[in-house]
């Protein structure tokens, strides 16, 4: 075989291995659902794996995604596409069944993620430079509204805590500037924004499972910011203010992440900013209930689907620990060495398992929740994020 | 009572000057970091650091930390930033968890260009 031979077989043959796929000859794979799949991001090579929950598998790869520090992903809401985030700015459509980019844009220098509208039509990326937020069409990813993060004093702040809202709004919030803004995209062409005074360096930020409460997590002051966003016109609120009590926070090496995942049971699981504490708060009062010393400081404060666990990651130095807080029990009852440097959890849809991302293992390892014991291990590049289509149907995912 | 100055004291304060000014005349050559070392420090940047400056330092919600941006600030300072970190902003102090020599070579490697793992 001449050395020019693979080469030239290789180009015939992915076109004709498409085009049999297309075609759906006898080679073709059986049409399926895309409910048990989900994607895994390979921060360092700018790829994802597709993966299977249920047989707990890795189905594919798609390369060519850019920079993914920190990236995130939203879900179509037929659960097929899977719309990532890069931190330069790209936003990717990549297609799961065919394990394909169908769309690729370049829309920032610097981005954090994003959301997608209850409509699912709309696809926003929040973004730090130039900061503001960014809609497109979900089908073409043509851009539909652009909102600058300009503040009265004309400032430009980095976005963060993006969230989307009933009726096509979305909340987010500006770090510089300290503020919690809703845009109302019902009408795109013409987006209305309403501006609310949040506190110092809001960090990230959630909306309770139900669309309601949007709620800002502050780095320059305990406490955080909330705002009821079926009566938006009260303001926002702040909650646990004080839970530091004036205490000297501890050095933060991570940001802790917030979402709606944090909410079972009546309370919300939050992590305390510069402290080795789970705080509790009563959904109805938003007064604060119990708060739980862990092993250092959180940054996924995850409850399992069915409220009945929380499982909690750390911040660098210790990000090679994970524990799990009983919510009838209220405490810390299980701590687990997954690997080295976990960085994010998923739970499978109902949460029989659960799976963790360990960068310096280059590995995805899966549990049981109910035996805490490993059932599965899925290699991968220097694995972050791990996003599962269940979160379609959620708000504030 | 304020002490007098004594000689041995002067010798002592001195020698700590001397001292003090060690390491800055390593920072002028090279800070020697052994290779082990320098490779977790490497990942750390890249990884952990990479967690607000991104993973390639071309910032996220810290600052970039591209070479370009370095070139144009004193080491010293790039050395104490990563050291007791930056009140008021989300840097936080790297003291306990590397030194002062692995702070220069950090600022060292970052303003030729930070390498790659």
């Amino acid at each position: 075989m001449t050395p020019a031979t693979p080469v030239v077989s290789r180009r015939f043959l992915l076109p004709v291995l498409l085009l049999s796929l297309l075609a759906g000859c006898a080679s073709a794979p059986a049409p399926r659902g895309t409910g048990d799949l989900g994607v895994v991001i390979e921060r360092s090579i700018g790829q994802v794996q597709v993966v299977n929950t249920t047989s707990k598998k890795a189905l594919a790869k798609v390369p060519g995604l850019g920079d993914l520090s920190h990236a995130s992903v939203v879900f179509s809401r037929d659960q097929r596409y899977a719309y990532v985030f890069g931190r330069d700015g790209g936003l990717t459509k990549v297609d799961i069944l065919t394990a394909s980019i169908a769309k690729r844009i370049v829309q920032a220098g610097n981005a954090i993620g994003g959301a997608i509208s209850q409509d699912g039509k709309l696809v926003v990326a929040q973004n730090y430079e130039p900061g503001g937020i960014k809609a497109f069409d979900a089908e073409t990813l043509e851009l539909v509204a652009d909102i600058p993060s300009v503040d009265m004093n004309g400032v430009r702040s980095k976005v963060v805590g993006l969230a989307d809202l009933s009726g096509n709004r979305f909340a987010f919030s500006l770090f510089e500037a300290g503020e919690i803004w809703v845009a109302d995209l019902s009408n795109p062409k013409a987006p209305k924004v309403q501006k609310y005074s949040a506190g110092k360096q809001p960090y990230d930020a959630l909306v309770t499972p139900d669309g309601r409460y949007y709620i800002a997590g502050l780095f320059g002051e305990d406490g955080l910011a909330m705002l009821d966003t079926w009566q938006p016109e009260q303001g926002v609120q702040k909650i646990l203010a004080g839970y530091g009590k004036g205490e000297q926070p501890l050095p933060v090496y991570k940001m802790p992440h917030l979402r709606g995942w944090s909410v079972a049971g009546g309370k919300a699981y939050l992590p305390a900013i510069g402290r080795h504490e789970v705080l509790v708060v009563d959904t109805k009062t938003w007064k604060e209930t119990a708060r739980i010393p862990v092993k250092s400081q959180p940054v996924f404060v995850m409850a399992r689907p069915d409220g009945r666990e929380i499982w909690v990651n750390f911040a660098f130095p210790d990000n090679g620990w994970v524990q799990v807080i009983d919510t009838l029990e209220g405490k810390v009852t299980h701590t687990l060495q997954p690997g080295k440097a976990i960085l994010h959890m998923e739970f499978a849809p109902r949460g029989e398992a659960v799976w963790l991302s360990a960068r310096d293992d280059n590995k995805v390892t899966v549990f049981d929740t109910r035996t805490k014991a490993p059932v599965a291990e899925l290699k991968a590049e220097s694995p972050s994020g791990i996003f599962f289509t269940s979160r379609a149907a959620r708000t504030g995912f | 009572m304020k002490p007098a100055i004594s000689f041995p004291r002067m010798c002592l304060s001195g020698l700590g000057l001397a001292a003090a000014l060690l390491p800055l005349f390593a920072s002028a050559t090279e800070a020697v970091i052994p290779a082990p070392r320098a490779r977790e420090l490497v990942h750390m940047v890249r990884q952990d650091c990479g967690s607000c400056h991104g993973l390639t330092l071309k910032g996220g919600l810290g600052p970039a930390l591209t070479a370009e941006t370095f070139r144009q600030r004193p080491a010293e300072s790039m050395v104490a930033t990563i050291l007791h970190g930056r009140p008021g902003t989300p840097m936080p102090p790297f003291k306990g968890i590397i030194n002062e020599a692995e702070a220069q070579w950090i600022v060292q490697q970052l303003q030729a260009g930070f390498p790659n793992e």
